[in-house]
């Protein structure tokens, strides 16, 4: 057991990486899902262990083939990692059990295990990237959930698929490039690619010029990971041609993860080291990040594909996350981190949602989901619920984050941008209200019969339903988590 | 049972009668049964702790933490406590009323109607008996949520643009400017509780106190100052019993109420006593009970000018908190008592004419009060309240307010009190004898009574107008306490 337990780092990254050309050799659709299941599940606990496990102020190392660290690549597991890695596992968790019913009605029958192999091998890369403490290994993970998301987006019957997974890569590999360069430019000014050391060694060239490109490109670079205003054009073609599984799984992980690498650069290796504030990256972000919220949540209300609304809803709402970071201070980074996960939850629920009524009415465009209250009640009640998470009333998971966004606002005196956040968040109302007139006070089309989802894809949908509700009352892991995750985010590798 | 129990059963009551509401959607027989069973159950909820609070108790629960240093937790305080009773002692009431509405004028959704109605008192009760400004925030929320599905009950184009006005006043206001208030008073005082005596302190300047005013009472749309009135007549859309219990008791009430408390818990009424910042409001309130008063004078749909007049009756209590002496305290805490009551009373009036005569304007009742003596008498009495005549109730909580503004010495708002007794009678008293002394216009419609449970919980609220009056001093005794707490 001792041994199992000093390796659960390596384990949470490799069981998925594993599962994934074990499930090309079953080729059975039954037995990759199960799989899939059986790993998401392990990698759940094995998530959850290491988050309790973490020693306060401290972090978890693992050394691969006991190389000592700044030789051989290393794990360091923070609270801010830890963090990352439950709500990667925790998603997939979720996901993984809903995806059968939901991948059957939209990707084609011979290629079902390939979308199980690439689902864990996504799941593997993003717990990598959480995981990691060497920047080098960070790209590849980076480069295999990419790669794997690039296909998973493309797997479905849906032809425009191809467009926006083709669109995507492009972007994709443009950020992943820039990201590469700056830790090229890193590698040259301080000799080390592990983290720790590298911002150690940036003492000695602080503010030379290969480091200030090197914080240019890798902002931009993961920037264009993150899907932030305005490099996001790729997002909302990805999410609404995407399987709706896919869509769910993405909407709560991938960006969330490209989120966190961008605050462990910001926060834990440029951020001692260089004046940041001077260099005004925060003034930049809070332009971007309201011009995000504002834009795209004005965007999202005019859409006529729900789906395709989801996705604009989460460039806006990726906007509140990069605002926290601009604000640069303890609650600002806490709203930051703790939207990850409020965020990531309540996207997948409505995602998962939406699944289902592509499943029972093939489109989840307005005009057809008319009166959709009487045809799938739990649908619609679910996905009421959800949204009022991504509007932020109170007593949901949303409300957290923009209590967490308004204080710190109002910490630095800005009083406008509290105002734009609160503003912000009734234009989310708009578009979810457009969905609530939609579904109960629209006269259905056509005969109304009960086609509510199957309970195969409901359960996991609503379990993160309630998650959102239970998450706005019981704040006391995933806000004291945050909060510990923030702080070890700004103390850096110390 | 155990304050404490008796405070959380407060709201696991009606939540839980809102469950069996649903499961008994089929027997309509049952299902109606369950909700007055369930009414009668909350009132003696909120009965078990008043001896407690008339000693001088505050009995509270603490649940659990929602946010470091924020908890989700209840307090029963004398203002709490005399809303809870008014809202639960007429939702019994209601409901009488509401079964005979429904059934007579065959409305569709009866199931939703009624579980939605029991979720809003509990929301209700949660804003009662809420021990900080983040629980209030929170039950406030919740009560514009579940009150959405009555406000649109009728499914079509009018309702979906009421529906819309409502939560674009009520969510756009709590979100953008009650949110950011409640931020501000946790910044700056590092707690939340309602304190007696006020929380600020001496933690916020002159300027700083009369903007956080300001983002409390425009955020709290429910009070319906102007200009945040827009949302009340948009929600008379709804079915009558609607428009009866929350938009002239309980959501409208929670509205005023969450004033008073900040006024009194938060702010300190010595504390803001005497501040220049804090002048406007007495006239933005005055202008409020004017203005309309004036538009329920111009309004011939009787549902939308009983509507106005709630907007002006509520700037009342709100003017009432504003004046800031001991006595308009006293009289807000009466004045959101006996305007529930009244108004109840004439919006049951108004159901009972439009179920018996589908009749929806002040000029078509001419003579009415020949073929519904019962309606119109319960009208008579609930206007004369309104107006603020004795033997109505409504004089009494007027008197206080009247005594406050002159113990103050506002002469301005003296002058609006009696400009605005004298536009309530102007609105009140042609209808009345328009109905009594005025022939039929159309003899021939033949038309009777209303359903006699819709006479019952008339007769019930009229004659509690006239009780109100003689018993003021249980009331009174509870407001007596508020402004104990608040020195």
């Amino acid at each position: 057991m001792r041994l199992i337990a000093d390796h659960l780092p390596i384990l949470q990254v490799i069981l998925p990486l594993l599962a994934a050309p074990l499930i090309v050799l079953l080729r059975n659709a039954t037995l990759a899902w199960l799989l899939t299941v059986a790993v998401s599940w392990v990698s759940f606990a094995i998530a959850l262990t290491l988050f309790f496990a973490v020693p306060d102020g401290g972090a978890i190392y693992y050394e691969m083939g006991n190389w000592p660290m700044p030789i051989g690549i290393g794990y360091r597991i923070d609270a801010a990692s830890a963090y990352v890695l439950v709500l990667v596992s925790l998603i997939a968790a979720v996901v993984a059990p809903y995806a059968r019913l939901s991948i059957a009605a939209e990707v084609e029958r011979e290629r079902h295990y390939l979308f199980y192999a690439m689902f864990v091998l996504c799941v593997g890369g993003l717990l990598g990237i959480a995981a990691t403490n060497d920047a080098f290994n960070l790209f590849v993970f980076l480069e295999i959930s990419s790669l794997s998301s690039y296909v998973l987006i493309a797997i479905g019957k849906n032809r425009r698929a191809f467009h926006a997974s083709f669109q995507y890569l492009i972007m994709g590999t443009i950020g992943a490039t820039f990201y590469i360069i700056g830790v090229g430019l890193l590698y040259l000014m301080t000799g080390t690619l592990n983290l720790a050391d590298m911002a150690e060694r940036l003492s000695a060239v602080e503010e030379t010029r290969p480091v200030l490109s090197a914080l240019a490109f890798i902002t931009v670079g993961l920037s264009l990971k993150i899907a932030l205003f305005p490099l996001h054009f790729w997002l909302p073609n990805a999410y609404s041609c995407a399987p709706s599984t896919v869509s769910a799984f993405l909407a709560g992980t991938a960006t969330k993860v490209s989120v966190y690498v961008l605050m462990r650069f910001i926060f834990s290796v440029f951020g001692p080291r260089l004046p940041l504030e001077a260099l005004h990256l925060f003034d930049a972000l809070i332009v971007l990040s309201i011009a995000a919220t504002v834009v795209s949540s004005l965007v999202a209300v005019f859409q006529t594909d729900l789906k395709r609304m989801l996705a604009y809803s989460s460039v806006a709402q990726i906007g509140y996350i990069s605002l926290g970071i601009a604000l640069n201070n303890a609650d600002g980074l806490t709203a930051s981190v703790i939207h990850l996960f409020n965020h990531g939850v309540t996207k997948v629920a409505l995602f998962m949602l939406a699944g289902g009524i592509v499943l029972r009415l093939g489109t989840t465009n307005f005009d057809s989901m008319a009166g959709l209250s009487r045809r799938m009640p739990l649908t619609t009640f679910g996905f009421v619920l959800a949204g009022l998470s991504l509007i932020g009333v109170p007593a949901s998971a949303g409300f957290v984050t923009k209590w967490y966004l308004v204080m710190a606002a109002l910490e630095r005196g800005h009083w406008w941008l509290a105002a734009l956040v609160v503003a912000t968040s009734l234009i989310s109302a708009l578009y979810v209200w457009r969905f609530v007139e939609t579904a109960y006070l629209r006269e259905p089309v056509g005969e109304v019969k009960r086609v509510e989802a199957p309970l195969a894809m409901l359960i996991p949908a609503w379990i993160m339903v309630i998650a959102c509700t239970y998450f706005g009352l019981e704040t006391a892991y995933s806000l004291t988590g945050a909060q510990e995750a923030a702080m070890a985010l700004m103390r850096g590798f110390k | 049972m155990s304050p404490e129990t008796a405070i959380l059963a407060a709201m696991a009551v009606p939540v839980s009668g809102a469950a069996g509401i649903a499961l008994a959607h089929r027997f309509p027989n049952l299902r109606e049964t369950i909700t007055v069973i369930t009414a009668l159950s909350l009132l003696a909820c909120v009965l078990t702790l008043l001896p407690l609070v008339q000693a001088g108790e505050r009995p509270e629960v603490v649940l659990f933490q929602l946010m470091p240093g924020i908890s989700f937790s209840f307090r029963v305080e004398p203002l709490g406590m005399l809303f809870a009773l008014v809202a639960s002692g007429l939702w019994i009431v209601n409901s009488l009323y509401s079964i005979g509405y429904m059934r007579a004028n065959d409305e569709h959704g009866q199931t939703r109607f009624y579980v939605c109605f029991a979720l809003a008192l509990a929301a209700t009760m949660g804003i009662a008996f809420s021990a900080n400004l983040v629980t209030l925030f929170l039950f406030y929320e919740v009560l514009t949520l579940v009150t959405y599905p009555l406000v649109t009950h009728h499914r079509d184009e009018e309702a979906r643009r009421g529906g819309r006005v409502y939560m674009v006043y009520l969510l756009g206001s709590s979100m953008a400017l009650l949110l950011v208030a409640v931020i501000s008073t946790w910044l700056a005082t590092g707690s939340v509780e309602f304190t007696p005596g006020g929380l600020l302190g001496n933690s916020l300047s002159n300027n700083e106190i009369g903007l956080l005013l300001a983002l409390f009472i425009f955020g709290i749309g429910k009070a319906a100052v102007m200009p945040m009135h827009r949302w009340l007549p948009a929600a008379m859309v709804a079915p009558t019993p609607v428009s009866a219990l929350l938009h002239a008791v309980a959501v409208v009430k929670a509205g005023v109420f969450s004033v008073v408390k900040v006024i009194v818990y938060i702010f300190g009424v010595d504390r803001i006593a005497g501040l220049s910042s804090v002048d406007w409001l007495p006239f933005i309130t005055g202008f409020t009970i004017v203005a309309a008063s004036v538009v329920a004078l111009r309004s011939d749909n009787l549902k939308r000018r009983l509507a106005y007049s709630t907007i002006s009756q509520l700037s009342y209590v709100v003017l009432a908190a504003a004046l800031l002496t001991p006595l308009s305290v006293i009289g807000a805490a009466l004045h959101i008592v006996t305007h529930a009551v009244g108004k109840i009373t004439l919006f049951f009036a108004a159901g009972a004419i439009y179920t018996a005569a589908h009749k929806t304007n002040v000029s078509q009742l001419d003579g009415i009060a020949r073929r519904m003596p019962w309606t119109m008498g319960a009208f008579t009495i609930g206007a004369l309240s309104l107006i603020g005549i004795p033997p109505a109730a409504g004089f009494l909580s007027k008197w206080y307010i009247v005594l406050g503004a002159a113990q103050g010495g506002h002469w301005t708002a003296l002058a609006v009190l009696a400009a605005s007794t004298l536009l309530n009678a102007a609105y009140f008293l042609p209808i009345i004898y328009a109905a009594y002394f005025r022939a039929p216009a159309d003899p021939e419609h033949v038309h009777g009574e209303a359903p006699w449970l819709m006479l019952v919980a008339m007769a019930i609220t009229a004659t509690g107008v006239v009780l109100l009056f003689f018993g003021m001093e249980f009331p009174l005794a509870l407001a007596l306490q508020l402004v104990q707490a608040s020195n």
